[in-house]
């Protein structure tokens, strides 16, 4: 039977139940913040449109539909 | 194996804070990048805009409310990719810390840099070519939710072109087979997903063409660099680690 891993990598942890809640969490705080900078329109930030139009030539450059 | 022999596991802390640090260095060159490229041609869009509005006579454009001045979006621009850029980070240090022992190399340089090619393909190339980006005066208000949503229906389809690239690859033991298997899985699942996804055409035949054609080609390479800094980044940052100091036994090895 072959060797499924020839390679012993160990520049990560080993992958616990623990470990995969934390990066759900992060997971969804990273898209969060991607949300506010490229798809708010002030429903989610209740900053109206100020979070929109101050990131506004960013959506624009970045490639999300702005308007 | 050699480089991987010995040392000790990075805590996801440790990984998430390099991501982190890595896209934001990311983020602000980009910025840069847009300022210098993207700029110039987001005001002369933005004149196109109010040229026409006031042809048309047409007030209350959220535009002429002036809530944001025009030097503050400016600076605003880095804030937006200095924040997507860490966001992103955020979001490559998670996938490598969860797919890394997938990922059939020794090499933890070409680990981060396969991801964030793979990032590179997925969320912005395929994405690009089915919904090029529009400068401002370009796109209609009235469909931004349809578009919105189309563009992140094909984002996701580029990240399934992706894994199923290399998911067809597996499947083969000959070299060629498994490129050919590669390319196959990759193109059929960028060809069905451009095909079920509507087309937007919403450029007016007024706007000068060489202008959109500049925009986009801004924005490709604003893009383009956020993520291939991200990766070289990323990937110096984890090899940085390897201090020869929390190693003793090393340091001959070092020296010579």
């Amino acid at each position: 039977m072959p060797k499924a891993q020839p390679v012993r990598p160990l520049s990560t942890p080993a992958i616990s139940a623990r470990l995969l809640w934390t990066a759900f969490a992060v997971v969804s705080l990273m898209l969060l913040l991607t949300y506010l900078v490229a798809f708010d329109q002030g429903a989610v930030s209740r900053s109206g449109m100020f979070l929109h139009e101050l990131m506004h030539d960013g959506r624009h450059l970045l490639g999300v539909p702005c308007h | 194996m050699p480089l991987t022999e010995g040392k000790p596991a990075l805590g996801y802390g440790a990984l998430l804070i390099r991501g982190l640090l890595a896209g934001l260095i990311a983020g602000l060159l980009a910025g840069c990048f847009a300022y210098v490229a993207g700029e110039p041609k987001v005001d002369a869009a933005i004149a196109i805009e109010e040229a026409n509005a006031h042809a048309d006579g047409a007030a209350a454009d959220h535009h002429d409310e002036e809530l944001v001045g025009r030097d503050a979006q400016k600076g605003g621009l880095f804030l937006a990719t200095g924040l997507y850029g860490a966001a992103m980070g955020g979001l490559l240090a998670t996938a490598y810390t969860l797919l890394r022992r997938r990922l059939r190399t020794p090499s933890d340089t070409r680990a981060a840099l396969s991801l964030a090619g793979a990032a590179l393909l997925g969320v912005v190339l395929v994405p690009y070519v089915k919904y090029p980006p529009n400068p401002p005066a370009v796109g209609n208000p009235a469909t931004i939710d349809q578009r919105t949503i189309s563009y992140l229906a094909i984002l996701v389809i580029g990240l399934v072109a992706v894994w199923a690239s290399v998911v067809a690859a597996r499947t083969q033991r000959a070299e060629w087979r498994q490129a050919i298997a590669a390319v196959t899985g990759f193109l059929v699942v960028v060809a069905v997903g451009y095909l079920l996804l509507p087309t937007v055409d919403e450029v007016p035949d007024t706007f000068p063409a060489d202008l959109l054609w500049n925009f986009r080609l801004a924005s490709l390479g604003t893009q383009v660099l956020l993520w291939t800094a991200l990766g070289l980044a990323f990937a110096a940052l984890l090899t940085a680690r390897r201090t020869p100091a929390t190693q003793p036994g090393r340091e001959t090895v070092a020296a010579g």
